[in-house]
């Protein structure tokens, strides 16, 4: 669905954005080409966003680097490619679901690599032939994906000042490499001239601040350090390690620490370890690692310790698909919990909101004495965007402490904001053992079921009396549109886009898109809802797990229909968009 | 004093608090005769010679019998969940090394539901200390057997035993990294309040495995005031030393068994305490 710009009279028509997949081998260099593609973007004034996909090899296995490059902001990918580009084709048609191309696509390859699959083919896609490694050998150490990466520049109409660029921010440290490449660069824009079609972007808009470039992953390890985390305890776990590499050098050079525990089971309880001796705490793993974790959490709840999880969903159950992305984990982050133990459960939306998403946690976990669960996804862990730089979370909320020596300590104390304060470790005159067992107020272990009544009406308290703000949801369209959608997380970004395109049939919708899963703001989400006769509740898993979560927590209005599908692949504008009109004439 | 326990130098009490004054006012949910009471005794009796505040001492544990000991101290105390309390006191200790960490639990809770943890903590080498009450038994579950459980030893879950040969604790904490491994005995309190001093003084992962006797699912082991040799060992820094003499062990030799020289955990690579706002450069175009 491109949008073109009115083109000159003599000018090729302008679009407000453009999606590429570089393809090839190991070690062709696809993923280095897709990543000076979209820094080349960035540096042109563009939004861009790119995942990768590789084969299953550990090491050189083929690759693709898929990108979209926009005038305007971006969360999603685009529902389809315009260029497939390959330096070779040596198992490529692996990815064929995650490359759809249409008739306006383009394919460009070495016709010394044999020709494309018949699978890319099908799709009525232009043809073009390049012989990119014979270019590549006009140039000394010339490399066919630079001269690739040149080609598509050209095909994109970006300036040759901003591919320069990225390509030297990334060889800078490596002079030698630096010249054959720019030149490389260069004979593959040169060879372009022989491409007739073009998929030229408009001139972005001037940018309205600064834009930064980051992985979901990266954003959630500065939104947790921005929370406060100085403590971090994690077990390497596909695809949320990236978001623990980034955190530990960055941890110590903020006077923090990261430790790699040998378990899940050891992560989770380093953790709330580290935060019962007063240090806000995260760890960060996957649903298998989620699943190992729960236990604790339930300690966490009952010996009320702040600590944050970051749960960066993968295609599940059990090894499941590691590498795709999928909402499957929202069941257990809500429920998987034994006995009667509030916690709270949050989902950022896009890769910029893991960093607000990822901070907030932090914030009502160590505010709330709470465990938080934060559910980050695949796509937006490991999805690298240009995006405007994060507005500042406009709240702060801290834990509450104990005061030396205060008199009559009690650290479960029955206030009535459901919060008592916490003594930490160093504190004379109110040292308390922080218990997994029912206790009374002051933390002796009980069994009486008054206390335990007292205590589980404390810990629910807390959660639901908290004012949230209006964090809770982004709500975006027409407030009084009959049509409401509420989905949340990455799903977000495709059902932007579908109520965009809806929006210009003349179909408006309004969005609730949920921040804060658990506690479910109910009364907020039924005003938000309220006079809505449909209701269309979007999400990325086999079973409708929010859906039936909404369905058994609140009455939502009018019809309610779910709208879900398991993951592997993401939900593309044109999915939605296509329910949408279906959905609205049923 | 015996050669096997040297003197340990006392620094004098600030406030000169007594041992009594570590324990709390909640009494213990423990059998009358069980061993464990002794190690409160000894524990308290260290902490009161090594004149820590009870606010900068955090006793860490699992679950199981022993692990109940945290809540009739007057320090910090944390009752987690069964098995991990290697783990939450190493994130503790990590996190704020400015404590004394003193880890507790059982041989159930620390060998067999927490054996990965323990490999790993002597393999860390953080510098806490870890106190196992070995009873060779499940109590807390009224009596099933344990990994230190003799093969042959009758029980409801396990009729005529288990066959499994025991655990051996000390050859384990030693081959994976334990920088101090003692064997003390709950019935001479004194003496293990000085291996609990020196373990905790000692630098790294100090592992003592004490022999507390559960009096209602093991009363044969009333017996073992009997059996323990309570001077048979002198601390070697030599491992292979130490080895040959844990391969040998009757398992009631007390005291001692190694006293190591590995530097104590400390986080590696440059550190600083930049302002976080300054990491946003790494985003900026």
């Amino acid at each position: 669905m491109q949008q073109f710009d009115t083109p000159g009279a003599d000018q090729p028509p302008r679009r407000n954005g453009a999606s590429i997949v570089l393809v090839g081998s190991g070690g062709a260099g696809v993923m280095t080409a897709g990543n000076m593609l979209l820094e080349a973007a960035a540096h042109a004034g563009y939004y861009a966003l790119m995942t990768r996909s590789s084969g299953p090899q550990i090491r050189g296995g083929e690759a693709a680097a898929m990108l979209r490059i926009a005038t305007h902001p971006i969360d999603c990918m685009e529902d389809r490619f315009d260029v497939l580009a390959a330096v070779d084709w040596e198992n490529v048609q692996r990815f064929n679901a995650e490359i759809p191309l249409g008739a306006a696509s383009l394919i460009v390859g070495d016709p010394d690599q044999g020709d494309p699959p018949e699978v890319f083919l099908r799709s009525g896609a232009a043809r073009v032939s390049l012989p990119l490694k014979k270019i590549a050998k006009s140039v000394p150490e010339g490399r066919a994906n630079m001269v690739l990466l040149g080609t598509v520049a050209a095909l994109l109409g970006l300036p040759d000042e901003a591919v320069a660029h990225a390509v030297e921010r990334t060889l800078g440290k490596r002079p030698a490499a630096l010249a054959p490449s720019l030149a490389a660069v260069a004979a593959g824009c040169a060879a372009a001239d022989a491409i007739e079609l073009r998929y030229l972007l408009a001139t972005p808009p001037a940018a309205s601040g600064p834009r930064w470039l980051l992985t979901g992953n990266e954003a959630a390890g500065y939104g947790a350090l921005k929370g406060g985390v100085r403590f971090v305890a994690a077990y390497p776990i596909t695809p949320a390690t990236e978001l623990l590499e980034w955190l530990s050098p960055a941890l110590a050079e903020v006077g923090g620490t990261l430790v790699q525990a040998e378990d899940e089971l050891a992560s989770i309880n380093m953790v709330i370890g580290g935060s019962y001796g007063g240090v806000p705490a995260l760890t960060a793993t996957s649903g298998p690692g989620l699943s190992l974790m729960i236990e604790a959490l339930g300690l966490a709840v009952a010996a009320e310790i702040p600590v944050v999880v970051v749960d960066v969903m993968r295609v599940g159950p059990s090894t499941g698909i590691p590498t795709k992305s999928e909402q499957g984990d929202l069941n257990i982050a809500l429920h998987g919990l034994h006995g009667d133990a509030p916690h709270l459960v949050l989902a950022p939306n896009s890769v910029a909101d893991c960093l607000r998403t990822t901070q907030w946690a932090v914030q009502l976990a160590e505010a709330l004495q709470a465990p938080a669960i934060v559910l980050s996804d695949q796509f937006l862990g490991q999805a690298r965007a240009v995006v405007d730089r994060p507005a500042d979370l406009e709240v702060a909320a801290s834990r509450e402490l104990a005061a030396a020596a205060a008199p009559g300590y009690r650290r479960y104390a029955l206030t009535e904001s459901g919060v008592s304060p916490m003594a930490i470790p160093g504190t004379a005159g109110v040292a308390y053992t922080a218990d997994g067992l029912e206790h009374g107020e002051r933390g002796s272990p009980s069994s009486q079921a008054a206390d335990h009544f007292a205590q589980l009406d404390k810990r629910r308290r807390k959660l639901e009396a908290w004012d949230y703000g209006d964090g809770w949801a982004d709500l975006e369209g027409d407030p009084a549109a009959p049509l409401a959608i509420v989905t949340f997380g990455s799903c977000t970004g495709p059902v932007r886009e579908a109520l965009a395109r809806a929006a210009a049939d003349g179909l408006t919708a309004r969005l609730v898109s949920l921040r804060l899963l658990a506690p479910l703001p109910a009364a907020r989400l039924a005003a938000a809802l309220d006079g809505a006769s449909r209701v269309l509740v979007i999400e990325q898993n086999h079973s409708a797990q929010l859906y039936k979560y909404l369905r058994g927590e609140c009455d939502l209005p009018g019809k309610v229909v779910s709208l879900h599908r398991a993951g592997a692949l993401q939900f593309h504008p044109d999915e939605i968009h296509r329910h949408l009109l279906e959905w609205s004439r049923a | 004093m015996n050669e096997a326990q040297p003197a340990v130098p006392v620094t004098p009490a600030p406030h000169a608090l007594a041992a009594a004054d570590y324990k709390s006012d909640i009494k213990p949910v423990w059998c009358p005769g069980c061993g464990d009471f002794g190690v409160v005794n000894a524990l308290t009796k260290a902490l009161a010679k090594m004149a820590l505040e009870p606010r900068n001492v955090a006793v860490v544990s699992g679950i199981g019998c022993s692990s109940r000991i945290p809540a009739y101290l007057s320090s910090y105390g944390f009752h987690g969940v069964h098995g991990r309390a290697l783990a939450a006191g190493t994130g503790l200790k990590i996190a704020r090394p400015d404590l004394t960490v003193i880890v507790t639990g059982g041989d159930g809770d620390g060998y067999s539901i927490g054996g990965n943890h323990f490999l790993h903590a002597c393999r860390r080498n953080v510098d806490m200390t870890y106190i196992v009450m070995d009873n060779r038994v499940y109590g807390m579950t009224k009596g099933q057997p344990s990994p230190t459980t003799e093969p042959d030893w009758d029980s409801k879950l396990s009729p005529e035993g288990t066959g499994l040969r025991e655990f051996q604790p000390m050859v384990v904490a030693l081959a994976s990294g334990a920088n101090f491994i003692a064997r003390a005995f709950t019935g001479d309190p004194n003496a293990l309040a000085d291996v609990i001093v020196q373990a905790v003084r000692h630098p790294g992962f100090s592992f003592v495995e004490v022999l507390s006797p559960c009096v209602t699912f093991r009363p044969e082991q009333k017996e073992w005031k009997k059996i323990v040799r309570s001077d048979a060992l002198r601390p070697t820094a030599d491992v292979s030393r130490a080895a040959r003499r844990m391969l040998r062990d009757t398992g009631f030799e007390l005291g001692v068994l190694y006293a190591g020289e590995r530097p104590a955990y400390a986080p590696r690579g440059p550190r600083a305490t930049r302002p976080v706002a300054d990491l946003e450069a790494r985003f900026e175009l």
